[in-house]
């Protein structure tokens, strides 16, 4: 009895560190979204009013967050998409084909991975400035006597597109190397007999390594989503501030402009709990429609 | 005649490959190189043409970041909240791994459950009540002890950046505990050790490379984090990032290049030489630890 009791001690030790740093931090918070999304909360005075789902109801006419959810939905399938596209082949590249340095090519495009978001936005404004940024100076060669230059991050229309070439560099080399470990796990030898039948390399890609690696793309594709929303945030903090007039606003940017510079914590929680169920309810969906039969090796 | 076609295709294959390789290296090596090497430049030589490589080493710029921008002190902030975050986090989620991984007890399962769900917790939602919570609580403690620390304190902030790192860190830790031999602790009990004499002397040092890549992921995650931190410390004590976050905003009113630019090294550089240093441990850590959120 008395080594059962010892037991017990030590479980409970071991647990209660970690569960009341989790519940303090991490759940609790959860739940103060949801609970701060019914009250009116105006700033560091304690006046909270219980309004139930009114804060919802004048989210539905804001325009400003159909901007941000537009915004927000644009950068999502775009990014996803091209970025899941380039990782594949670069990932199948450099696992299929024997190529010298392979191992030189995988460190240089993990780099991005290991960056701040304000390092990389930093990175990108140079490369973005107007006047003596990278990228004009290299356009003024080909477009001679264009005076006006290319306003990357000022022109409303292209913004969006500038963040998202941001984005997709940052993350090109994160799924490359998640999708390179599973394809090294596909044996050898069924592409062996594949070239024996003449199938060529893109119909290989297309008939052997895509359908064996698809649990592994159906798990991307949900975190996708969910760090897509993040990093989005993440970028526009550090690079756009949302602007120019609101032109790269996103989900979370707008939550916590409500937030902070708004002061209205309610509102803002009611937009944090839209986007929760949003990503959530997306993530579901893909993972529902992707569902394929699952493949052995 | 159809050899000749399959050589051309060949051919052309291995140009897309190599031009494909090539553009992304390229887009990658070029712009971390301009800047390092920009932070390097004299604030004059930043008008006109940016290919123009550096007259000399202009290492003003750094000392500059260091004392003007504070990015000195920053520097040892971020590594003062970073260490502190990767020792709260193994000490506390060392054990939990461990019993939650080897012990069948009542409620168990629903522990499982109630760390793997918070996988699926964005950090950046509850940044807003966290705050909150941290304002009552100063005031409550204002009123208490006449003294408020939750805000603006370098430890909290480790706390909570311990505390969201947890579900991630227990899952890849129990991952790896569960597929340790029973037969190590019924020798050890047989030996008359302890439980927490087995956990530490067997159990831990076995798990030394799930250890090394949980430090070597948060690591990277803690050093680079900004919107926690400029939420959490918002008077002098400042992290890299967000020391960095205010030199981009600075340089867009009083162009001061340069010392941007050597801000961004100091920022960059830890985790640069860290990757290098352990670049295989680190990708191959992503095959073992699966999918970081």
């Amino acid at each position: 009895m008395k080594k059962g009791r010892a037991r017990s001690t030590f479980i409970g030790l071991c647990i209660t560190p970690a569960l009341i740093l989790y519940i303090l931090f991490m759940l609790l918070p959860t739940f103060g979204v949801f609970k701060m999304s019914l009250y009116k909360w105006g700033g560091y005075s304690n006046k909270k009013e219980f309004v139930g789902f009114n804060n919802f109801k004048i989210l539905m006419e804001d325009m400003n967050f159909f901007r941000s959810f537009q915004n927000t939905i644009l950068l999502i399938v775009l990014v996803t998409t091209v970025t899941m596209t380039l990782s594949l082949i670069f990932a199948a590249i450099l696992s299929r084909e024997r190529i010298k340095g392979e191992n030189f090519f995988r460190i240089i495009f993990y780099i991005p991975n290991i960056l701040s978001v304000v390092v990389i936005s930093a990175i990108f404004s140079a490369i973005y400035d107007p006047a003596n940024g990278l990228l004009n100076s290299i356009l003024s060669i080909f477009m001679k006597g264009e005076s006006s230059p290319i306003l990357w991050l000022g022109n409303q229309n292209l913004v969006i597109y500038s963040l998202a070439i941001a984005m997709i560099w940052q993350a090109i080399g994160y799924y490359m190397v998640i999708y390179m470990a599973s394809m090294s796990r596909i044996p050898e030898s069924l592409y062996e007999s594949a070239s024996l039948e003449g199938s060529g390399k893109i119909h290989q890609f297309f008939s052997i390594t895509l359908p064996l690696i698809w649990t592994n793309i159906r798990t991307t594709l949900t975190f996708f989503v969910i760090s897509s929303i993040n990093l989005s945030f993440l970028f526009v903090k550090s690079l756009t501030n949302g602007g120019p007039d609101g032109a790269t606003e996103v989900f979370l940017s707008y939550m916590y402009k409500q937030a902070y510079t708004n002061s209205s914590y309610g509102y803002g929680m009611a937009i944090g709990v839209v986007v929760f169920l949003f990503s959530f309810g997306l993530s579901g969906i893909l993972h529902f429609v992707t569902k394929r039969e699952h493949l052995e090796f | 005649m159809k050899r000749k076609k399959e050589m051309g295709f060949h051919t052309l294959y291995r140009i897309f490959i190599f031009v494909t390789l090539g553009a992304l290296t390229i887009s990658i090596i070029i712009p971390v190189s301009w800047v390092i090497l920009a932070s390097i430049k004299e604030n004059s030589e930043f008008y006109g043409n940016p290919w123009v490589m550096p007259k000399g080493i202009y290492f003003q710029n750094f000392i500059d970041a260091f004392h003007k921008a504070k990015m000195g002190d920053y520097f040892f902030h971020s590594l003062l909240v970073t260490s502190m975050a990767l020792i709260i986090l193994l000490i506390v989620s060392l054990p939990a791994a461990y019993v939650l991984a080897r012990y069948s007890f009542k409620g168990r399962k629903l522990l499982n459950i109630l760390f793997m769900g918070g996988l699926f917790i964005n950090v950046n939602y509850i940044v807003v009540p966290i705050f909150l919570m941290f304002v009552d609580g100063d005031k409550f403690l204002m009123s208490l002890v006449g003294n408020r620390f939750l805000l603006n304190n370098p430890f909290i902030l480790a706390l909570v950046y311990a505390s969201t790192a947890l579900p991630f860190t227990i899952y890849l830790l129990s991952g790896f505990f569960v597929t340790i031999p029973k037969d190590y602790e019924e020798a050890a009990y047989v030996d008359g050790s302890g439980y927490f004499r087995t956990m530490m002397k067997i159990m831990l040092p076995m798990a030394t490379p799930s250890i090394i890549t949980v430090i070597l992921f948060n690591f990277l995650s803690f050093w680079n984090e900004y919107i926690i931190s400029m939420t959490l410390l918002t008077k002098d004590v400042k992290t890299l990032p967000v020391g960095l976050m205010q030199l981009m905003q600075a340089q867009k009113s009083a162009a001061n290049y340069g010392q941007l630019y050597a801000g961004l090294v100091i920022v960059m550089l830890p985790t640069l030489v860290l990757y290098i240093l352990v670049q295989k441990k680190l990708t191959q850590g992503m095959s073992v630890g699966g999918l970081k959120g």
